[in-house]
């Protein structure tokens, strides 16, 4: 452990605008790149889906 | 590697069913290098003399450069194969990478740009190794522009594999820029010959995340890479199979 504390590991020695904001944005992005694939394979399937019930039907 | 198993590989229903099972231990494996190199990165790697601890954005800086880099050699190698023996899966697997390694490109030189301000007292030097990667971005967005521009996908796919292979002329670029010109980037952390210059505490947590970013990487494109199969295989038996097992009918209203 490099810190003695909550506060210290924050402020990461007068860096830790620097450390935070580049871990978050890190965070965003790779989160970003792991939901977009899921979400539009959802959409994609839940399309496909109702198009089958259409050709079913007609 | 045998003739059978590249066809295979050039199989989009195979390749389908082979990576849901590829999937779960990808991610797995992703999730908890990551979460232990960004643990041990942040918390118990020791703060470094020069820098303080600013030096801890080098476990996430390192790891998206590594990616940024590979990611357009899989771009070419991808191009290659797809120009070569016309291999369908290997334009998707181009068109599928090119915006994963984009946003790892923007990483790099944004958390780059955070480590230089405390570092180097400035956010942005027009210095080789900086420059190199800012042309790296700009490749990515050829490709993928290229990509959504052609709608004949043959087409697509000739000129993305095209663009992928004259642009990795700039990765050796990349590489070198730091030994080749004068720069404010310090040099490589890892090579294959020397012994990092930093104690095992500090460069083993960086390890762990390069590797976490590889796994990510593949975790990533293999998602894309099967939702592009399923769009291009629309119409075929094994695609409808697949949406009736996923969205059982009375999901849907």
């Amino acid at each position: 452990m490099s810190f003695e504390s909550i506060g210290d590991f924050l402020a990461m020695g007068h860096h830790g605008a620097y450390v935070w904001s580049a871990y978050g944005l890190t965070l965003l992005v790779l989160t970003g790149n792991i939901v977009w694939p899921i979400m539009a394979r959802k959409h994609y399937l839940q399309v496909e889906a109702r198009r089958l019930r259409r050709e079913e039907r007609a | 590697m045998t003739w059978t198993l590249f066809h295979k590989l050039g199989s989009p229903k195979w390749f389908y069913e082979i990576s849901s099972r590829w999937l779960p231990g990808l991610a797995c494996a992703a999730v908890l290098l990551l979460v232990t190199g960004t643990v041990w990165g942040l918390v118990f790697a020791p703060e470094d003399y020069q820098q303080g601890n600013s030096f801890r954005i080098i476990y996430i800086h390192v790891p998206a450069a590594f990616l940024a880099q590979s990611g357009y050699i899989f771009l070419a190698v991808a191009g290659l194969i797809s120009l070569v023996w016309k291999m369908k899966l290997a334009d998707v697997a181009l068109q599928a990478a090119a915006p994963v390694g984009a946003w790892m490109t923007v990483l790099a030189l944004v958390t780059g740009s955070i480590w230089g301000k405390p570092t180097w007292g400035t956010w942005w030097v027009w210095d080789a190794r900086l420059t190199s990667m800012l042309i790296l971005l700009f490749l990515y967005f050829g490709v993928i522009a290229l990509g959504q521009a052609i709608t004949n996908r043959d087409s697509a796919a000739k000129a993305c594999s095209v663009l992928a292979l004259v642009g990795v002329v700039n990765i050796p670029i990349i590489k070198y820029s730091v030994e080749w010109w004068n720069t404010l980037h310090q040099p490589a952390t890892f090579t294959l010959t020397r012994k990092p210059a930093m104690p095992a505490e500090m460069w083993l947590p960086l390890l762990i995340m390069v590797v976490g970013f590889y796994c990510f990487f593949a975790v990533v494109v293999l998602m894309r890479m099967r939702l592009a199969v399923l769009q291009r295989e629309s119409r075929t038996a094994w695609v409808k199979a697949e949406i009736e097992r996923t969205m059982p009918k009375r999901t849907l209203r």
